[in-house]
Formats: C-alpha cells, sequence, structure tokens
C-alpha cells in the first residue's frame, strides 16, 4: 500500500512537472516581438528593457537566426503564446501570413506614415494590415578614392574626370574595363567584388539585380499604376530586357577580383572584406553593408569617399536613374492575439518611432532611415551610405528605382534563377538558358 | 517477481512513455495527418485529400532526380564505409602497437557534428580545387564524390567499433580450432571470422542505409545542392519544398511521409535478409 502511495506521487510529479514545463503561465499583456535582423538583436534587447523601466510592459524579443525567418515564425506563430509583433516582407509575404495580421489603419503609428501607399492593404484595397518601418537603398557602392586614383591617371582611354559623368552602361563599362587593365597602377585585384554565388548567397543576383530590368517591364504595363502590383498580376514574363541584364552581370563577372570558375564558393561576407580592404574599386550592395564594411578588420575605405552609383546596364532613358529605394520590411501585428496585446504592441510601436527615447535608439543604434514624419532632418542616420540614400531620395532630377523584387513569385523562383546564373558562369549554361529559367520559373511558381 | 515488476512499472517506465508519445508517436501521427493537408502553421490545417501526393509527382521532377540521386549516393557509401570499417577492425584486433590510440583517432570524426564537418570538407575539397581554377559546385560528379568521401570519413570509425566488438567476441577455442585444423588466414576469416560477425554487419547495414538515406546537415553545408539541384538529397528536397514556395508545405510533408515509408520498407527488408545470415556460434 505504502509502495503504491509512493509510486502515485512521483508518477504526480512527473506529470506535473511535464505540464509546468510546456504551460507557462500567461502574464497580462506582454509584448512578444519576433525580430528579423540578427544584426540589431542586442539593441532590441536593450530597448525592451529600456521600455519595461519607462512603461512597465514587458517585452520579449526572440530574434531569428539570418535566413531563417519564415522557418522560425511558422513554429513560433502555431504556439500559445505567439509572437504579437512580426514581420512579413511584402505583398507576397502577407498573402501567406494575412490570418494573421490585424487591419491597424486607425493606429497611431500608421498616422505617422509619410508616405501612406508605402503600407500593405488588404485584398479588396481596404484596410491596413502591415506598414513599413525602415527604408533602405542598393545599388554600386563604389570607393570614391580608389576611382579618384583612376582618374588622376595619364593614360586613361577616355576623357572623364570624375565619377559625376558616368551616367550610363556604356560609360560605366568603359571606364570598369580601363580600370581592370591598370589594376597593377591602381593596386587592386580587380573592379568589382566577388560575385558571389554560393547557395544562399545569390540573392544580390537573382533578387538585386534582377529588380532593375524587371521593374522597367512593369512600369511599362499600363493596366497598373503601381510596377509592385503589376509583377504580382504578371503570369508570365517577357524579360524584355534580358540583354541588359547580362549587360552588367557579365560586366560584374568579367572585371572581378575572383576567377569566374571560383565564384560557386564566394559569399557576400567575401565580397565585402575584398571591398573594405581595397582589393576592389566597386561592389553591388545595400547601405546595410556599412556596418558590414566598418567590421573587416584594416579596412581601409574612407568614410568620406564611400558613394553609390546607379546599376546602369543599357536601359533607354537610364541617365535619369537613380538607385533602388524601398523595402522588405513590415510590422505587422498578430490578429489572433488578445486584445490587450494588440493594443500593448501598438503602442510599443508607436513609443519605438515617435517617443525621444525610441527615436535615439532607432537613429543612432539601428541606423534606420524610418519613413514616418516623426523624425525630422537632423534625426537621420548618420552612417556614409545612408546619408547617400537620403541623396537619392530627395535628388528630384533622378527617379529611384522601387523594390518590386516583393513581388517574385517565391523563394524558389529566385533560387532556381541564381543556381541558373551560377551555370551560367562556370560555363555549363548559355545565358539563353538562364533567361529562359529566368521566363518559365517565373510562369510555373506563379501557377 | 511479475509483481514487483508491474507495481513498479509505472515509475520507471512512465516518463519514457510520456516522453515517446510526446516526441515521437504524436508528432508521427500529425505529420501523416498534415501531409493530407493545406497548411501554413501546424495548428490550422484545411484537409485536401491526396492532392498534395499528387503535387509531388506532377509538379516538377525534383523528388525522383533527389531520390535516384540518394540510392546512387547509399548503395556507393554503404558498401566503402563497411568495408573500410571491417578492415580497420581487422587490423586493430591483431594487437599492434598503438591500437588503442588508432581506435580513438578513426572514432573521433563521427563526435563533429554534420554542418561542421561539411563546411570543413568544403574548404579542403575547394582548397584542392582551386588550384585547378575549380570549385565543388563546377560540376556535380565533385558534389557526389566529396559527399562520398566525407560519409565514409564520419561513419567508419563507428561502424569500425561495432565490427571490433563483434571480432572479440568471437570465442578462442572455434580459432583455435581452425588453426590446428591447418585453416590458412583467408579460410579463417571467410568461414569463421565473417560468419560470427553476422549480426555485427547487420547493425552496421542497418545504420549505414538508414544514415545514408536520411542524410542532410552534410549535403546542406558541403553543396546545398548546387550546381542547379543536381546534388540535392532526397531529406534537402524535403525541406526545400517545405519552405521554398507558399502553400507546398503540405506538397513537403506528403514526400517526408513517401521517404520515411521507403527507408522503413529498406530497411526491414535488409534486417530481415541479413537476420537470416546470422549463425549460432
Amino acid at each position: 500500500m505504502k509502495n503504491k502511495i509512493v509510486s502515485l506521487l512521483l508518477l504526480v510529479t512527473v506529470v506535473l512537472m511535464s505540464v509546468s514545463l510546456c504551460g507557462c503561465k500567461k502574464s497580462s499583456a506582454e509584448i512578444y516581438f519576433l525580430n528579423f535582423k540578427p544584426e540589431s538583436a542586442t539593441i532590441y534587447e536593450e530597448i525592451a528593457k529600456e521600455y519595461e523601466k519607462e512603461k512597465g510592459v514587458k517585452v520579449k524579443v526572440v530574434t531569428a537566426a539570418a535566413n531563417t525567418y519564415e522557418q522560425t515564425l511558422k513554429s513560433e506563430i502555431a504556439k500559445k503564446n505567439a509572437p504579437t509583433i512580426f514581420q512579413v516582407n511584402g505583398p507576397i509575404g502577407y498573402q501567406s501570413w494575412k490570418d494573421y495580421c490585424l487591419n491597424i489603419e486607425s493606429s497611431e503609428i500608421y498616422s505617422h506614415l509619410s508616405d501612406k501607399s508605402l503600407a500593405i492593404k488588404g485584398d479588396d484595397g481596404k484596410g491596413v494590415y502591415a506598414i513599413p518601418y525602415v527604408v533602405e537603398g542598393y545599388g554600386i557602392i563604389y570607393n570614391g578614392e580608389l576611382t579618384d586614383k583612376y582618374f588622376s591617371l595619364k593614360d586613361r582611354n577616355n576623357d572623364y574626370t570624375s565619377m559625376d559623368e558616368i551616367d550610363s552602361f556604356d560609360k560605366l563599362k568603359k571606364i570598369v574595363e580601363d580600370m581592370q587593365k591598370k589594376k597593377k597602377e591602381l593596386g587592386i585585384e580587380g573592379v568589382f567584388s566577388s560575385t558571389s554565388l554560393s547557395s544562399g548567397e545569390e540573392w544580390r543576383w537573382q533578387t538585386h539585380l534582377l529588380n532593375v530590368p524587371l521593374y522597367y517591364e512593369f512600369e511599362a504595363n499600363d493596366d497598373y499604376e503601381d510596377p509592385t502590383i503589376a509583377g504580382l498580376n504578371a503570369k508570365e514574363l517577357d524579360f524584355r530586357y534580358e540583354k541588359e541584364y547580362k549587360n552588367l552581370f557579365d560586366l560584374y563577372v568579367e572585371n572581378s577580383v575572383t576567377e569566374k570558375t571560383l565564384l560557386g564558393s564566394k559569399s557576400t561576407d567575401d565580397s565585402m572584406a575584398e571591398f573594405a580592404l581595397g582589393k576592389s574599386v566597386m561592389v553591388q550592395n545595400g547601405n546595410w553593408a556599412w556596418s558590414q564594411i566598418k567590421k573587416v578588420s584594416g579596412n581601409n575605405v574612407k568614410e568620406d569617399k564611400i558613394k553609390f552609383l546607379p546599376m546602369y546596364m543599357g536601359i533607354s532613358g537610364e541617365e535619369e536613374q537613380g538607385i533602388c529605394i524601398g523595402t522588405e520590411n513590415y510590422f505587422a501585428v498578430n490578429k489572433q492575439a488578445t486584445k490587450e496585446e494588440q493594443e500593448a504592441s501598438l503602442d510599443f510601436l508607436n513609443w519605438l518611432f515617435s517617443s525621444e527615447t525610441g527615436k535615439k535608439y532607432v537613429t543612432e543604434q539601428l541606423d534606420f532611415i524610418t519613413p514616418f514624419d516623426t523624425f525630422t532632418d537632423s534625426e537621420l542616420p548618420n552612417d556614409p551610405l545612408a546619408k547617400e540614400v537620403v541623396r537619392y531620395m530627395r535628388d528630384d532630377s533622378l527617379k529611384t528605382i522601387p523594390w518590386i523584387f516583393t513581388s517574385f513569385p517565391s523563394e524558389n523562383y529566385k533560387k532556381d534563377v541564381g543556381s541558373a546564373l551560377l551555370d551560367y558562369v562556370q560555363g555549363t549554361k548559355t545565358y539563353d538558358e538562364v533567361s529562359k529559367t529566368v521566363k518559365d520559373k517565373w510562369k510555373s511558381e506563379r501557377s | 517477481m511479475y509483481k514487483s515488476l508491474k507495481k513498479w512499472f509505472p515509475v520507471f517506465m512512465l516518463p519514457t512513455l510520456i516522453a515517446f508519445f510526446i516526441a515521437f508517436l504524436i508528432p508521427l501521427i500529425l505529420g501523416i495527418y498534415l501531409s493530407f493537408c493545406n497548411f501554413r502553421s501546424v495548428s490550422d490545417a484545411t484537409f485536401v485529400g491526396f492532392s498534395n501526393y499528387i503535387k509531388v509527382f506532377s509538379e516538377n521532377s525534383d523528388f525522383v532526380n533527389s531520390l535516384w540521386f540518394t540510392v546512387k549516393f547509399a548503395v556507393v557509401s554503404v558498401i566503402t564505409v563497411n568495408i573500410f570499417a571491417f578492415l580497420l577492425a581487422l587490423l586493430l584486433t591483431r594487437g599492434i602497437k598503438g591500437t588503442n590510440l588508432f581506435r580513438t583517432v578513426f572514432f573521433m570524426p563521427n563526435l563533429i557534428g554534420g554542418i561542421v564537418l561539411g563546411y570543413i570538407w568544403q574548404l579542403i575539397i575547394n582548397g584542392v580545387l582551386y588550384g585547378f581554377g575549380y570549385s565543388i559546385t563546377s560540376n556535380a560528379e565533385y558534389g557526389y564524390i566529396g559527399l562520398i568521401v566525407l560519409m565514409n570519413w564520419q561513419m567508419i570509425g563507428y561502424m569500425m567499433i561495432i565490427y571490433i566488438a563483434g571480432i572479440q567476441n568471437i570465442p578462442t577455442d572455434i580459432l583455435e580450432a581452425a588453426k590446428v585444423d591447418g585453416a590458412g588466414r583467408f579460410k579463417t576469416l571467410f568461414n569463421i571470422v565473417i560468419p560470427s560477425v553476422m549480426p555485427s554487419v547487420t547493425i552496421c547495414l542497418f545504420l549505414t542505409i538508414t544514415n545514408s538515406f536520411k542524410l542532410f546537415d552534410q549535403n546542406l553545408a558541403l553543396t546545398a545542392g548546387a550546381p542547379g539541384k543536381q546534388t540535392q538529397m532526397i531529406a534537402l528536397d524535403i525541406y526545400n519544398t517545405f519552405y521554398g514556395k507558399i502553400g507546398f508545405e503540405g506538397v513537403g510533408q506528403a514526400k517526408a511521409v513517401i521517404f520515411a515509408i521507403m527507408v522503413a520498407v529498406i530497411a526491414l527488408l535488409q534486417l530481415y535478409l541479413t537476420r537470416q545470415k546470422e549463425v549460432e556460434s
């Protein structure tokens, strides 16, 4: 009898323990923020602490490892304590998470959004389900010190005197090829950093570079005012500017630090390191790259000499083209959270982007260029590439290219285009096959 | 005896049983159910019948291609791993100087995780191929051979230990009797040693077959399927299907179910066949 009681007691403890392990107690209105940017993980944790100190509301920050946000969100949202604030990457991302996106049209944070068209609307054009919180830009980053050095050489094949004169693909090609010839005199290993094509590192080409020709294609579609919407509705692609896409891609590959056949093992980090160490003059990337360049030990890029050049590829009218500016980062509030949690989450977002403390974190530590009207000119981040983005954004003589790649059909699509590009540089596929992949895969992944 | 077994059963077995239910049985059943569903997250799913299974084969040929690649890989690596492991076991049971050191050294790679091993071998292989102006993604053959080398390097030590245990278990009187009867080294090997270690062969074959079929981390780290999807093994294909396209979670799940059944059938068949060859000494 006694033994029976002992075993029963043990059993109860075992069961209780397992139950208490899974079902943590729910405190009132805790905010759970699933962060997308691993590089800002520690800053968000600091912000959370600050917010708790100031407002007494607990914020739990969980950061997904690089490139695993969708996976993490998928498993986190199924839990009982699901994220109350999460992020979608654009209209396609909204489509997959719309059951979880709350209509935040009446929220204060939405009222601060300076360009309301940036927000993601519902399928019927009504309601606001996700709002962008950071604007980013990308183009060809160049090291002004090295280009100045080039322009001071005597035996150039052209008579341009500064990068400001370069406003088309032909001019770019001319100086790039000449620079490549004079790489010894310039002390570089190649004009462009490695065109990184190892698995998971192809996004600069299959997403960012492809954005430009497809933007021009969708923009020409008169049925839709917004090229992103045109892209979302495109069942098939003409890939009208395939030749132009090849122009710039070939220029990258032919005048590179690395031999063509070895590009399959290079990563974005490799290219940024090459640029930071002055082995290359140019690299295609965005303003987020500055923190990466800064981190490379022995970097010798001068802060006031690093600039953006638009991605010219030979499309007519590109003299007026700016860099690509847009966003892939939208906040959404979980519709399936409790009312209190939703309120608390919106309050937190509003605090982050409009209170003095919050804004300080955003500009000084997160280095965000935000699309909210609560930020004045003096509250812009002071890293050189972010400043360049702002310069391009404000230059009315140039037409910035929006990020229409948010309308690309799927991750698979980008992956397949990336591996076709790898086959192309390795010589196992022709460019026609790449172009066919771009078109055929669009059709099959869209269906 | 039986009574006390009954009395203490809950105390000793219940935690394990609960863990087994939570971590194995429930996910298995849920997984099979989800393969018939259209879902985004596991908590809300709508039943769609067999359409996921049809899409596995109708959408594209990735599944069949990666299955074929996996089979090619499994056949070669199962054979090489077992032969090398057995030869090493033979060598290291003969009382050579430093036997223990060698056993440890050969076993060590098994202690390193697959992702780490994958990246290490990628560095090594690329280091060699760079000299010729290639990299591991230049040709699918390189990735294929690389995977086999990696698998061998990782698994041989483990299998070797099992074979050593088997060889050491052979009663010395049989070996002595064989010697007295005038059996040579090869005769002893084929007529006494190999039949006596058949139980180890069963285990080793089972482990190598299942491990080569479900290889994932090594594949992801070494080539991630490049070039194209030519070196993509089946586990990686399932992963990519699940996360690659919105609405294809169920298809990935269906692939996983097909794959699980297939591996189970192959493994059971192998167990049945090699069990028959086992002898009582």
